[in-house]
């Protein structure tokens, strides 16, 4: 964990910036030994400029939690993601949904460090990953969940029954920093996602202690946002940088158009 | 195993299972096969195809040059919305799986154990796993079926006593298709309850690793048509 708090992290509405001009200054205080989030799924959703500002920024014996190491099929090929981070020797552990390839065919950087034992990489069932996250963010430090139950994931470790089931025990997942990308900010660090975008990003955004958002539309002056369409309020919201257009800033890519 | 296999079609597979379900399902499909049992016309059922990521009531895959890069389903496909859709986070999305408010979750596997364990996780040998949603749903879904080819590329069963790679989860599953049939798993053990054409019982017997139920007069695969 990170001992000090962070500078800008508490203050209300839009009483200080939050808005950062580049990706680089939003990550710059990262502490080696950091706990970190990032967010997406398939690649929407993905902070995919963040991943490469963290790449540069250099912190070292970092736990990364996401759903997996890597992109997809719409993540432009020289993009960064978390793969580059594994490469520079930035990462101690991994906590994902995925850490494996799920079919022969495919690749993972993680499996080399993982197998070489210089990366260590805890598997978590998708549903808990995310709720053991939702849970850092709600003050709860453990609950009860009947997923792994029976399987290898689950030996040794403490489970319970109620109303005649079993549930395994689970521990909250808090980070240091969550790095998400959104659709919409005002000033105040509200945010709206669209469509499949929103997945991981809210929880994380909740279990951070700073959550840092790329956002693809221009910034909005506060209270452009009606309260009520708000996603993920800007009391869990920190730091802010837009991202610029291609080729500055890094954005998906339809289907088909990648050259790899 | 060979995109030809004897039997069935992956998609007739999917049909089959795809038949079961029941005006006002929310369904789940699993990455890889199980995504075909979208194809499936129900009619004038109304199913409701919710993904882990968060996306309740999505539609057909997007035609290409359409895709919606803000949307897309558990497997990265670029799907549509149906009208009535909705959008919630992970956390919300695993609520909905986790509460039981899933009727059925169509699942790949690499074997299928006559007890009900299923294993799809974890390749024999392998470091770490694909676990991603599939032991949530396969622990609190109200059915779950697999659709999967009978045996593996190099001819060994895939419905067997018991699973010798690391299980998903226990006692889960209830229906099976593969290209040779439609299998039950029953209290007694797995039955055969339909049988794909031109596939006799022994052919059957002789690729399966368990004991089978076999009633006297197994009917064919019901199809589409």
């Amino acid at each position: 964990m990170v001992r000090q708090q962070a500078k800008d992290g508490s203050r209300g509405m839009g009483a200080r910036n939050r808005i950062y001009a580049s990706f680089d200054d939003a990550v710059r205080d990262i502490p080696d030994g950091a706990t970190l989030g990032f967010g997406g799924f398939a690649v929407v959703g993905m902070p995919i400029n963040l991943y490469g500002a963290v790449a540069r920024q250099g912190a070292k014996n970092l736990t990364c939690v996401s759903n997996s190491t890597r992109g997809g099929a719409t993540l432009p090929a020289d993009a960064p993601d978390m793969g580059q981070m594994i490469r520079n020797g930035q990462v101690k552990k991994v906590i994902c949904a995925f850490t494996a390839p799920t079919r022969a065919s495919q690749r993972l950087i993680l499996s080399e460090y993982v197998d070489k034992g210089l990366i260590e990489a805890e598997l978590v069932p998708q549903g808990t990953l995310a709720e053991r996250m939702r849970a850092a963010g709600a003050g709860i430090p453990a609950f009860y969940t009947p997923a792994a139950v029976g399987t290898e994931l689950a030996e040794g470790r403490e489970t319970r029954v109620f109303n005649g089931r079993e549930y395994l025990l689970e521990e909250a997942l808090p980070l240091d920093y969550a790095f998400i990308r959104a659709y919409q900010a005002d000033a105040s660090g509200n945010l709206r996602f669209r469509r499949s975008q929103r997945n991981f990003n809210p929880i994380m955004a909740m279990a951070a202690r700073v959550t840092v958002v790329e956002v693809e539309q221009e910034i909005l002056p506060t209270g452009a946002i009606d309260p009520d369409d708000v996603h993920t309020a800007g009391v869990f919201v920190h730091r802010i940088i837009k991202i610029p257009p291609p080729p500055e800033g890094w954005w998906p890519q339809p289907p088909g158009s990648i050259v790899r | 195993m060979s995109e030809r296999a004897k039997g069935l079609t992956r998609q007739q597979m999917c049909d089959r299972l795809a038949m079961q379900f029941e005006d006002g399902w929310i369904v789940n499909l699993g990455i890889g096969i199980p995504t075909l049992c979208s194809n499936f016309d129900f009619g004038d059922k109304e199913i409701i195809f919710h993904s882990e990521n968060g996306v309740i009531g999505y539609g057909p895959l997007a035609a290409a040059g359409t895709e919606d890069l803000h949307l897309v389903n558990a497997g990265g496909q670029h799907v549509t919305l149906r009208p009535g859709a909705a959008i919630v986070h992970h956390a919300d999305s695993f609520a909905l799986i986790r509460s039981g408010r899933i009727d059925v979750t169509v699942l790949g596997a690499y074997e299928v154990a006559e007890n009900g364990d299923f294993a799809n996780w974890k390749m024999a040998g392998q470091q770490g796993g694909g676990i991603g949603g599939a032991m949530d749903l396969a622990a609190c879904a109200k059915h779950v079926f697999v659709a999967m080819e009978h045996q593996t590329r190099d001819g060994k069963p895939r419905l067997v006593e018991r699973c010798a790679i690391p299980a998903t989860a226990r006692g889960v599953v209830n229906l099976v298709a593969t290209n040779l049939g439609l299998f039950e798993l029953t209290s007694e053990g797995l039955a055969l309850r339909e049988i794909a054409p031109g596939v006799s019982v022994e052919e059957v017997k002789s690729a399966t690793g368990c004991n089978l139920i076999i009633p006297r007069e197994v009917p064919p695969v019901r199809s589409v048509a």
